[in-house]
């Protein structure tokens, strides 16, 4: 270790990684679907795009997790995303890229994708549209 | 990137438990189900939460799992890992609630703790200095390389009310200052692991759940006081311990943390283990200097303080695991955050192991001033089996006993004087109504005879008397003459001992003659053990009414002391009976009583 940005470099790496351990009540929850159904539709490489992103992007209190089949099995992979205060968001057909963008555009800037939801919620739009 | 952490304790008490193989199982069926590039299987340290070993902690939700068999792993991958669904069973009761899955935080165990010196056990992989790097570690060390004076770390650590964790709470900072102060061409910081009081594990459970914490705050004392060299002093008996050690300090090596030229600051630290043997001693400084020069582990008179005659005849600071653990923090914290905890006298945090009659035997860490109550009641969990608590022992050998009129003191070093105890390393045994004071006081001298090095008579012959004496009471045979003269030993070797184990061996019996007075008085002169524990002062006899001659307690006996016929009340020996318990524990009628 010759400097100290070296040693923040390893830090950062790391704290993204960390932060997975960390339990904080107040934070985003995003779930995929992961029954028998979720599966056979692709839902393991969603789940795992969306938890290597925001690892990656170090994206504060949000936590990513598996929930069993909400029935409507016909839309799997389906990501549920609940934020505190707000209306949850279902995004259904789901697959890898669709997913980086939900990081992206939703959990990083705010913005829930409403061509990805199930139904939209005018509330989620407005809000969108006022930021 | 895994999307998952599972984290399984292995720390010495659920290793003990069977944490390993739950780890081989856990990776075998991670395998088989295609998910060891999701899920992140990590071994730390200790949670604390020993008597539910082995402990499985499952991120991002946070799940805890307690008593983990290797054969519980397939449900838990197959459910929980892979469909996110946690397996209610094995989840601790505490956490489930109505409307699912609680937060650890919020639990009777974890809800009064404050982990300072803990931050890390548990949570981190001691193994990998990227861990713990990632959680803030060696910031502290580079922020004083770079921008700190040593008398700026001085300052911080005055300030901050740091006081020696080993036991006897000697202000840390000052410490560092007079080291500082002696000009000399080599000077030695020497961490203290020979933790040996019986019952203790804190400073285990430190170095085994996160070792770098204590390199660090080594390397920050090397540069404030002026020293290259550091030693690590820690029992062979700790093989997890010693082996985390000496892979994070190569680890640090590797990573420039440790060695030459420091973040290119020029500052050179290095850190050497030496492997104890065991002898209780060497706890005491000047004992554990003599010992790592490869001297024969006895004490010597002071001063000279080790800080200006210490291991090798250089200036040397000792300083505790906790100590240690708690240097980086106050750094990267500041003194008024560290101070902002405890009470007057005792800033900061303690970490105590909690072992004996509790239910939640393990490891806390609680603010200054927390009472005993709270430790033992809400935190402990109580008592087990609907007893009743009589009284706590801190401080070990050196320590003494906390009775029920003294729950509501607020625990620091300076009250736990008062009350006739010590705060000692941490180490706390509670004990309940069957457990005997005298017998309690004979354990510990016990002890300290054997550990007594031999260099000084009061302590060598002393001890040895007193436990005479103690042996006496409990046979029944005792004065109230020998009563006083115990007393009086007691102070005499307190005053003329050479060092620390010798001047606080009487502790454990005068504390508990302050405070039990009444059970010494039972045996001496009502010849009864009043908790039944000392044999010598007990008999076991049947209740003629309520034995029904079923020759249960005679056919398991072992003596075969029992005689009677079928049907008809039976008799006891007492001349053949050896008092193993045996007839009380099978009798189904309750007929047969100790007195």
């Amino acid at each position: 270790m010759k400097s100290l940005e070296e040693l923040k470099a390893i830090r950062e790496k790391m704290q993204g990684q960390l932060g997975l351990r960390e339990e904080e009540n107040a934070k985003t929850r995003v779930l995929v679907g992961m029954a028998t159904c979720g599966i056979a539709a692709g839902a393991r490489p969603v789940l795992t795009e969306i938890s290597d992103e925001v690892q990656k992007d170090h994206v504060k209190d949000v936590m990513v997790s598996q929930t069993g089949c909400i029935g409507l099995c016909q839309y799997e992979p389906i990501v549920e995303i609940y934020e505190p205060g707000k209306p949850k968001i279902t995004y259904v057909h789901m697959d890898k890229d669709k997913a980086k963008r939900v990081v992206k555009e939703h959990l990083e800037g705010g913005k829930p994708i409403v061509e990805f939801m199930l139904h939209t919620v005018r509330d989620a739009e407005n809000s969108a549209k006022n930021k | 990137m895994y999307r998952s952490h599972v984290l399984v304790c292995g720390g010495t008490g659920c290793t003990s438990s069977g944490s390993l193989k739950v780890i081989d199982s856990l990776k075998t069926e991670l395998k088989k189900n295609d998910l060891e590039d999701e899920v992140q299987v990590v071994e730390t340290g200790c949670h604390g939460l020993c008597a539910l070993g082995p402990i499985m902690m499952v991120y991002p939700e946070g799940t805890l799992y307690t008593r983990v068999k290797d054969s519980d792993v397939p449900e838990i991958v197959t459910e929980h890992l892979l469909k996110g669904r946690p397996v209610k069973r094995l989840v601790y009761d505490e956490t489930v609630t109505d409307t699912g899955v609680r937060s650890l935080n919020d639990t009777n165990f974890y809800k009064k703790q404050h982990r300072i010196a803990l931050r890390n056990c548990g949570v981190i992989n001691p193994e990998n200095i990227e861990e713990y790097i990632g959680t803030g570690g060696y910031e502290a060390l580079g922020k004083v390389l770079t921008e700190m004076t040593p008398d700026d770390v001085i300052k911080v650590l005055l300030d901050s009310g740091l006081r020696g964790r080993g036991g006897a709470g000697f202000p840390t900072g000052r410490k560092w200052m007079f080291a500082k102060g002696n000009a000399a061409d080599q000077k030695y910081v020497c961490c203290n692991a020979d933790e040996g009081d019986p019952g203790a594990f804190m400073d285990r459970s430190v170095l085994e759940g996160d070792p770098h914490v204590v390199l660090e705050g080594m390397a920050i004392a090397g540069y404030t006081i002026g020293s290259s060299q550091g030693y690590i002093y820690v029992r062979a008996e700790y093989p997890i311990a010693v082996k985390r050690l000496q892979i994070a300090i190569d680890q640090a090596h590797k990573y420039g943390l440790l060695g030459k030229n420091i973040f290119g600051t020029g500052f050179d630290f290095d850190i050497e283990l030496r492997l104890g043997a065991g002898a209780f001693v060497c706890g005491e400084e000047t004992a554990l200097m003599h010992s790592i020069e490869g001297e024969r582990g006895e004490p010597r008179p002071r001063p000279p303080f080790p800080a200006v005659k210490g291991l090798f005849g250089k200036p040397t600071i000792l300083n505790n695991v906790e100590t240690w653990a708690n240097v980086p923090q106050i750094i990267m914290k500041g003194a008024e955050w560290f101070a902002s905890m405890g009470t007057e006298k005792s800033k900061g945090t303690k970490v105590f192991a909690l072992g004996g009659k509790i239910n939640n035997t393990g490891l806390v860490e609680i603010p200054m001033g927390t009472t005993l109550r709270e430790i033992i009641f809400d935190i402990g969990g109580g008592i087990p089996n609907g007893k009743k608590f009589k009284a706590a022992q801190t401080g070990g050998p050196s320590g003494g006993c906390i009775s029920t009129e003294n729950l509501d003191v607020p625990i620091d070093y300076d009250n736990l004087i008062k009350i006739g105890s010590m705060m000692g390393s941490g180490g706390l045994i509670v004990m309940d109504e069957d457990n005997c004071m005298v017998d309690i006081a004979k354990f510990f001298l016990e002890f300290t005879v054997d550990e007594s090095c031999g260099k000084c008579a009061p302590c060598r012959i002393g001890t040895k008397r007193m436990l005479e004496y103690l042996t006496k009471i409990t046979e029944g045979k005792a004065t109230m003459d020998d009563l006083d003269k115990l007393e009086e030993l007691c102070y005499a070797i307190k005053e003329n001992s050479l060092c620390a184990l010798g001047q606080t061996a009487p502790n454990p019996v005068l504390s508990t003659m302050r405070y039990f007075h009444d059970e010494y008085v039972a045996h001496i002169v009502d010849k009864k053990c009043p908790a039944g524990v000392c044999k010598a002062l007990i008999g076991y006899h049947i209740d003629k009414d309520k034995c029904r001659g079923c020759t249960m307690c005679a056919r398991n006996c072992p003596v075969s002391a029992i005689s009677g016929t079928v049907k008809q009340p039976h008799e006891i020996d007492a001349q053949k009976c050896i008092k193993c318990g045996t007839c009380m524990d099978v009798c189904k009628f309750g007929a047969v009583y100790k007195e």
